[in-house]
């Protein structure tokens, strides 16, 4: 891993694009989960209970 | 191990585009086609959410064997014009990264499809990860002539995976997509590999027209385009397809086959080849071998388009000897 003091412009720019893309599937995934739990729940919920 | 040692360091900054280069977003284009089309022609109904996290998964997975495959072959890759470009042989991306993504991208993609739809599904799609990027990849593609044949099948089961995420299963019909892309593999890739085979060649690749000359693998070619076609048109009996898929299948296959045994009768590969400014560029002997595998491209799309557009539209399918 290169020193973020001595990274040229280029450099710099290129890690935050990639941070960026790592942010954003990050977060992709937790809405993801969380969107398939619900509709998980929701067909659970509306099975009726004996 | 074929690691590429000679590129460790990165050249250039890598750019998350490069990452997503990694992923081989055509074939990845192709593999959500063909798995859309499983999952609609199981004809379940499905939460169009769950649907899309599907088809995400199976996108991701393939993702993730590309990255995986581009890893272990940056040596080979290195040594091919079609390749060189790529991010590892480039020395854009460190082996070690793609590697990481490739691994992570698999765990995540399986863990979500199994947790989302079902495990069968999961263990369907984690199958066809390994197949690709172990079987293909590390064994088959660098000891035996008939990789492409056998290796074929991680290529091929994108339409099962997507039918057991809508059903749970994988009955025989969704199988028979299977087969198709199965047996379309080998004159789809030896007709590209009969007029880039100098490339393989120095990569030390055993492609088909490397081991056994262009004559054989023209001949190879011609006997699984006589066992594609009838298979293409087995869906329209086995009440997956319909009248639409069985013209389109059946009109594509006779062009399919007039190709293959244009190509047959040619002498295609068979003149050194001569270096080329582009990579697609061809020579006249070899323009037989290059129609085919275009055509080979465009039939397999519309065939599934058709299934595809008969299951949204919700046209009665033959059935002629279904039950």
């Amino acid at each position: 891993m290169s020193d973020p003091r001595s990274e040229s412009e280029a450099e710099t720019k290129a890690r935050r694009g990639r941070n960026l893309a790592i942010a954003f599937g990050l977060f992709a995934f937790v809405v993801i989960v969380f969107v398939v739990t619900i509709i998980h729940l929701r067909g659970n919920v509306a099975i009726p209970q004996p | 191990m074929a690691m590429a040692t000679a590129h460790t360091s990165a050249q250039t900054p890598a750019r998350w585009q490069d990452f997503v280069q990694l992923l081989k977003p055509r074939v990845m284009s192709l593999v959500v086609f063909t798995a859309l089309t499983g999952l609609v022609c199981a004809d379940r109904p499905l939460n169009p959410v769950l649907a899309a996290v599907a088809i995400l998964c199976i996108a991701v997975g393939a993702g993730a064997s590309g990255a995986l495959n581009m890893w272990y072959d940056a040596d080979i890759d290195a040594k091919m014009r079609r390749t060189r470009g790529r991010p590892v042989p480039a020395g854009r991306v460190q082996g070690a990264d793609a590697l990481a993504l490739g691994v992570v991208l698999s765990l995540f993609s399986v863990m979500l499809m199994g947790m989302a739809l079902n495990w069968f599904a999961a263990a369907l799609l984690a199958f066809t990860i390994f197949f690709y990027a172990v079987v293909y990849t590390i064994w088959l593609k660098r000891w035996t002539a008939q990789n492409i044949v056998i290796g074929g099948l991680a290529g091929a089961l994108p339409p099962v995976i997507g039918w057991a995420a809508a059903t749970g299963t994988a009955p025989l019909n969704a199988w028979l997509l299977c087969a198709i892309i199965f047996f379309w593999t080998p004159p789809h890739f030896w007709a590209l590999s009969l007029y880039t085979s100098e490339d393989y060649a120095e990569a030390g690749i055993p492609m088909m027209p490397v081991v056994a000359g262009a004559a054989s693998t023209r001949r190879q070619i011609l006997f699984y385009s006589l066992l594609l076609v009838p298979l293409c048109l087995a869906p329209a009996f086995t009440g997956l397809g319909g009248p639409i898929y069985l013209g389109v299948a059946g009109a594509g296959g006779l062009v399919f086959l007039l190709l293959a045994l244009r190509l047959y009768r040619s002498h295609a590969g068979e003149t050194p080849d001569a270096r080329r400014d582009g990579l697609y560029d061809v020579r006249a002997g070899a323009r037989d071998a290059r129609n085919l595998f275009a055509f080979s491209i465009l039939y397999l799309a519309l065939i599934f388009a058709s299934l595809l557009a008969e299951h949204l539209l919700g046209a009665a399918p033959l059935a002629l000897f279904a039950r």
